[in-house]
């Protein structure tokens, strides 16, 4: 089944099959602890191993109870609901802002470009502990520690660099004579931008939203310094379940969002389709 | 060919039609650029300022501090008699409002056994009347303890006033101040083998994930697209999946009643199982897999560009296999490999959760102390100098990674 080219010693396809096996191994190296938690998930004993029951498939070694748990712990409720809550809001604002900026930042006019990209993208680089740590120095002096606004904020700084990155990236290929003939036929600056930028560089903007709210979805550390009890997220909940008591609800949780990552994941593969697209008609 | 002259009022016009657009241009990056400074320079700014400010002495004392300014400390004389009065009574309203203790904390720092003696004459003090006090306080204070007389304590004293302190990067580089003020090393080195063993672990991460991710990233690039994509989604689902997830499948891998220990039990590799949760090698492993995805997808982007008949042509013109790849393939693929690498490299070595996680405590690096100091110990000034000194390290890689790699170059998924 492997084609190699005709001009390849036996030597040399040796050495393909060779990496190709350890390409293999690889994948399964990434891919396998992410599947091994499914099964576990299900398992009607409250350990984080397989017991002999379920080795031997055996219907009573599998049990949806974990599951049941979620819905049944206030906790995890409540730690859902602010995830989502908290994920949104940090993404409409990271969105628009970063949007904004990065069509801004495009113009080569903009005077200190470089300096001002590293600037808004060291919230991707600078280790999360330090940026945990001077935001709860700060956001308590300012009183918005441990509310809601405080961890919107500080979520939304987070995502803004993936958004200016993926905008950035959707404007490389941007063909600006299509603005200045929309503004030249009378169309006004709003409506430019609506109808003839947005459209065009609709799925950088939408793969940088997912971008963000993924980040926001994901963040524990900012959570931890700067949420009290009521602001507890899904990951926050699972850091101190993981170091509490570790109960296979944990599991539970960690199979839903393994869920929801495939989702994002086509999501986004979809959407780099669809932008690859849109660039080779805008260069044709 | 000649060029047509513009007039005067033409370029006018040209011109305030560049500014008006640069203007409008800087008008749509404001918002974002206003909204990080607030957010988050200046929350890191305020880490930075946390780290060497340290006003519990000034606010303590200050009478004391004011008078101490004028003190020659070198002198090898004590401060007058007056200064000395005055601390006296200020160390009986620190007595009676519970204070002293405090105060001989922080001043116990500087010269270790201070604090026995400012307690124990706080309380000698606070059984004085103030007019008493007021008259003869110097007087009481020298007799209440020789080590008064003597110019160290009082120099510690007035160094522990000053508003801006460089302690806490003394302690987060492992050095002290003696008494008179030399910089010397510490006996035990705490946090420099933190440092060390954080940047030898991220290197570790980093060479692991070159070594696992290169031939991957190859074989990927340059299989048929439609199974190169198919594969692609094995290597984006856990780059896309939570890092908790990915942490607790560790856990539920590595325990000793986990998956491996059972697996390798059942094969006959081990009779025991082995203790791997809560061990460095724990933290390494996990922090791999969760890393590989930064450096497959650079590495993937750039063999993907590089055309195989440079290859090709380095084998037809007679070279073998391993040195034309070595020599021709290999130095085509740097801008991926540095990229990843540095991508890598910083993000592991400010690693949080992982390492807090499944690292017990030989695992632990330098965040997991710094949230220590912010969570445990309280010794908020401490976190903030380890914390601003792994930022100068970020920003160093930060650097030299826009300067190889240019930071706009950037690319996501």
């Amino acid at each position: 089944m492997a084609q190699y080219p005709r001009y390849y010693t036996p030597l040399q396809k040796l050495g393909a099959s060779g990496i190709k096996l350890f390409a293999w191994a690889v994948l399964l190296f990434l891919i396998l602890p992410i599947l091994v938690i499914i099964p576990l998930s299900f398992n009607s004993e409250p350990y984080f191993t397989f017991t002999e029951g379920m080795l031997a498939l055996d219907p009573e070694a599998y049990s949806l109870k974990w599951y049941h748990d979620i819905w049944m712990d206030g906790k995890w409720t409540l730690a859902i609901k602010n995830s989502f809550y908290v994920g949104i809001m940090a993404t409409l604002l990271a969105t628009v802002l970063g949007t904004v900026a990065a069509i801004g930042l495009s113009n080569p006019l903009v005077p200190f470009q470089r300096t001002i990209m590293a600037l808004l993208l060291s919230p991707m680089i600078v280790p999360l502990i330090i940026t945990a740590a001077g935001m709860f120095f700060f956001y308590t002096q300012l009183n918005i520690a441990g509310s809601y606004f405080g961890l919107i904020l500080a979520h939304a700084a987070l995502g803004t660099p993936f958004v200016v990155i993926t905008v950035n990236a959707a404007l490389a290929g941007f063909d600006y004579s299509l603005v200045r003939a929309s503004l030249g036929m009378g169309a006004k600056p709003v409506y430019t931008f609506f109808k003839v930028i947005m459209p065009l560089i609709r799925p950088g903007v939408i793969s940088g939203a997912l971008f963000a709210f993924v980040t926001s979805f994901d963040e524990v550390i900012v959570v931890l310094f700067l949420a009290g009890p009521e602001q507890r997220t899904i990951p926050r909940q699972m850091f101190s379940g993981l170091r509490e008591e570790i109960s296979p609800t944990i599991l539970a949780v960690a199979v839903l969002l393994v869920a929801i990552s495939a989702l994002l994941l086509l999501t986004m593969e979809y959407l780099r389709a669809r932008s690859e697209r849109i660039r080779m008609g805008s260069t044709v | 060919m000649s060029i047509p002259e513009l007039s005067r009022d033409e370029i006018r016009e040209a011109n305030r039609n560049i500014r008006r657009k640069k203007i409008l241009a800087i008008l749509f990056v404001t918002p974002l650029l206003l909204f990080i400074f607030i957010t988050f320079v200046a929350p890191i700014a305020t880490m930075l300022y946390r780290s060497v400010y340290h006003p519990t002495v000034a606010e303590l004392i200050p009478d004391t501090l004011q008078q101490l300014d004028d003190w020659d400390a070198d002198s090898g004389e004590l401060p007058p008699p007056q200064t000395l009065t005055l601390f006296a009574v200020e160390l009986k309203r620190l007595a009676k409002e519970r204070l002293s203790g405090k105060l001989a904390e922080e001043i116990n720092r500087g010269l270790p056994g201070s604090s026995s003696l400012i307690k124990a004459t706080a309380r000698k003090l606070q059984r004085v009347d103030d007019a008493e006090l007021q008259s003869q306080g110097d007087q009481l204070l020298l007799a209440s303890h020789p080590k008064w007389s003597g110019v160290e304590v009082w120099q510690t004293i007035r160094r522990a006033g000053s508003i801006f302190t460089d302690d806490y990067y003394l302690t987060a580089l492992d050095l002290e101040r003696t008494p008179s003020g030399e910089i010397v090393q510490r006996d035990t080195q705490i946090y420099l083998k933190l440092y060390w063993k954080s940047l030898k672990i991220a290197f570790y991460i980093t060479v692991l994930t070159a070594i696992i991710g290169f031939p991957l990233a190859w074989y990927l690039a340059n299989a048929p697209s439609r199974i190169a994509n198919t594969l692609m989604i094995l290597v984006l689902l856990p780059f896309w999946t939570s890092l908790l997830v990915r942490t607790t499948a560790w856990i539920a891998l590595l325990q000793t009643n986990g998956v491996v220990n059972s697996v390798l039990q059942w094969l006959h590799v081990i009779n025991e199982p082995i203790e791997m949760l809560y061990t460095q090698f724990a933290t390494v492993i996990a922090m791999t897999h969760i890393l590989l995805p930064f450096m497959i997808l650079p590495l993937y982007s750039v063999m993907k560009g590089i055309d195989p008949s440079y290859y090709r042509a380095a084998l037809s013109l007679g070279a073998k296999p391993i040195p034309a790849f070595v020599r021709i393939y290999m130095p085509m693929t740097l801008p991926g490999l540095s990229a990843g690498a540095l991508l890598v490299f910083i993000i592991s070595i400010g690693y949080y959760i992982t390492p807090a996680l499944v690292g017990g405590t030989d695992g632990q690096m330098i965040s997991n102390i710094i949230a220590f100091h912010m969570q445990s110990s309280n010794n908020w000034e401490l976190a903030a100098a380890l914390g601003s000194l792994l930022l100068l390290l970020i920003t160093v890689l930060y650097w030299l990674y826009d300067r190889l790699v240019g930071i706009s170059n950037l690319k996501l998924g």
